[in-house]
């Protein structure tokens, strides 16, 4: 496969975008909106135009602020798939996979299952439909270079798994090297093979899914992995364990190392609860705030920490809003995020 | 529906008169309104017999002025078409320090008071005027000829057609625009390709607003271009100068006025509603944008 390295500045309005990323498998870009996501694809197609950098299609030079190289976005080999898919309003079908080139339309539109919409117009065309036309036109082209801003965004709840699922097998099938833009934590773990996350105009971690799930690199990733944080201090260590109190109250072994003030991060699907007089006390006591059943599992909020449980054990405790429950996690789930290491304080995903 | 009776049914005398009172009110305010538009122009096509109205249609005053004005308005609107649709792309899509001062610039045409134009165009193309000069060394002279005419034209005019058609360049999804680009289209093609077609109804509108305005050129076109029969008396000015001379003939010049351009509102209705409306309606948004 292709490599794509893109290592460039771009100042923004309210920071200053910088980012080195390879590309050579199929990457999802992750952040919260205004994260300045687009923005890294703008740069990689030549519709942005970065401070300075350098962007690159193997040895074919795409941008190179130093050697003042800077091809038109026509002359790079990049296939995008936009925001809202941007299929042009006033041609068919046939037209739009067509306005890129001829040579693999009548291909495309097969495999793609659009040909016998080949002269509809895109507001005739449902979401999924859409998708397929602008995946269709951004690869007529035989680009070196896949690009997909937010694929799944303009799709309702109901398509979107389906689509979701095709979308994660064709990536795979057509072995670009390719970058999805997407502020959903979820679809980049569906669609890619490592995920990058993004904010404040850095990358704050590149990664697989299981690294940013064991080694968060800061807070903010830790939180947009779905991890709940708790503040709190190394208080010892002891059998290979850390003790942490934690500010809230109460305390939590992890098999992390660290010292001082932590960030500690919790998946919910690691927490187990227990009641009072079950013989299995923890140093962790919480109250349950909410109570959220989706389908089999219960999302239980207990302040600060969430925790995922099948519904029947959900029931069997007896849980509801104000009822007292004792926390367990492994310490081997429990991650320790040292507090002068992580930057910025973390926004809400 | 249960509802809506159950609304009537708890609806006061009072409130139910009440409510009478504000249609009937709103109704004849309706009926005044449309009354005092329709009007002036029904009486402009009533007032002469059919007969005799198309008699003066083929009076030779009325015939020049057909032609000075067709032929003065087909280049004038030409020229502002071509020098006129890049720069309302320019001014549309680019961000630069002082565009504000430069859309101010267009615009000020429309608001001025013709007169003041008038003067302005004199002092600047004008023999002894900014450029007469120049204009004289070539061999060139714009006053009181149909280039003066084409000039006043154009300049009240072309203002018209380069705001209609900024508001509908600017209407684009700036993502279509970057999808061509990316696709191997180079700006030209992704221009005549992507950006006209989509933002076809709205320079249409422009167009024929500029086209309607251009026509009734009055006060501009008779203080620098004058009012010679043949040559600078166009339409609006035949008017005037029959006024006191033949009241029938600048009646019938009216109802000319009133048939030509009831004719280009109604074609420009007719094609935007033909034209299957992109997802963001240029001409709407040319028409009520204010920007």
């Amino acid at each position: 496969m292709a490599l794509l390295t893109a290592d460039f500045t771009l100042p923004r309005r309210h920071f200053e975008l910088a980012l080195a990323l390879r590309l050579d498998g199929i990457v999802a870009l992750a952040g919260p909106s205004g994260a300045g996501k687009s923005s890294v694809l703008e740069v990689i197609a030549g519709l942005t135009r970065p401070a300075r950098g350098r962007v690159a299609l193997d040895d074919e030079v795409w941008f190179d602020s130093q050697r003042r190289v800077n091809r038109a976005p026509d002359r790079r080999r990049v296939g995008i798939v936009f925001q809202e898919y941007a299929l042009f309003p006033h041609m068919s079908v046939r037209e739009n996979v067509a306005y890129g080139g001829r040579a693999r339309l009548d291909e495309l539109l097969e495999r793609f299952r659009i040909a016998h919409l080949s002269e509809a117009r895109p507001d005739e065309l449902s979401g999924g439909e859409r998708q397929r036309v602008a995946l269709a036109r951004a690869l007529v082209r035989d680009p070196g270079v896949l690009l997909l801003d937010e694929p799944l965004s303009a799709l309702d709840a109901y398509t979107k798994t389906a689509v979701r699922a095709e979308l994660a097998t064709l990536l795979r099938e057509l072995a670009l090297p390719t970058l999805v833009v997407t502020h959903d934590y979820a679809d980049a773990v569906a669609l890619a093979d490592s995920v990058g996350v993004i904010a404040g105009g850095h990358l704050r971690q590149l990664g697989s899914v299981e690294q940013l799930l064991r080694r968060p690199a800061d807070a903010f990733v830790a939180r947009f992995t779905g991890a709940s944080l708790l503040a709190g201090c190394v208080v010892g260590r002891s059998g290979g364990l850390t003790e942490v109190a934690l500010e809230s109250g109460g305390w939590l072994y992890s098999t992390d190392e660290a010292a001082g003030a932590v960030d500690v991060a919790i998946h919910p699907w690691e927490v187990t609860l227990s009641r009072d007089g079950d013989g299995s006390e923890s140093g962790l006591r919480a109250t349950v705030t909410t109570l959220l059943v989706v389908g089999g599992q219960t999302r239980v909020g207990l302040g600060l920490l969430e925790a995922e449980l099948p519904s029947a054990s959900a029931a069997a405790l007896g849980l509801q809003p104000a009822v007292v429950v004792h926390v367990h996690v492994e310490p081997a789930a429990v991650r320790l995020i040292p507090r002068d290491h992580a930057r910025s304080s973390p926004t809400s995903p | 529906m249960p509802s809506d009776l159950r609304v009537i049914a708890t609806n006061s005398p009072v409130r139910s008169l009440r409510l009478a009172l504000t249609a009937v009110t709103a109704f004849a305010a309706s009926a005044v309104a449309l009354a005092f538009l329709v009007l002036p122009i029904a009486a402009l096509l009533t007032h002469l017999p059919p007969g005799r109205m198309l008699d003066e249609f083929g009076n030779p005053v009325v015939r020049d002025a057909v032609l000075v004005s067709v032929e003065t308005s087909a280049i004038a609107q030409a020229a502002v078409l071509v020098l006129g649709t890049p720069l309302a792309y320019l001014l549309a899509t680019r961000r630069f320090r002082g565009r504000s001062l430069v859309v101010t610039a267009v615009e000020l045409p429309i608001v001025l008071p013709p007169a003041v134009a008038g003067i302005g165009l004199l002092v600047a193309f004008g023999r002894l005027g900014l450029l007469g000069g120049a204009f004289s060394a070539l061999g060139i002279d714009v006053a009181f000829n149909k280039a003066a005419v084409v000039l006043a034209v154009a300049f009240v005019a072309g203002p018209i057609y380069i705001r209609t058609a900024m508001a509908a360049f600017a209407a684009i999804d700036t993502r279509l625009v970057m999808a061509s680009r990316t696709l191997g289209a180079g700006p030209v093609r992704t221009f005549f390709r992507i950006v006209v077609p989509l933002a076809a109804s709205g320079l249409s509108a422009g167009a024929a607003l500029a086209l309607a305005r251009g026509l009734g050129e009055f006060g501009a076109t008779i203080m620098f271009a004058g009012s010679l029969r043949g040559v600078t008396q166009t339409l609006p000015l035949a008017i005037y100068a029959e006024f006191d001379v033949n009241l029938d003939v600048a009646i019938a010049i009216g109802a000319l006025f009133v048939i030509a351009t009831a004719a280009i509102l109604m074609s420009l209705k007719i094609t935007t509603r033909w034209r299957s409306s992109p997802p963001t309606s240029p001409f709407l948004a040319a028409t009520s944008s204010s920007r």
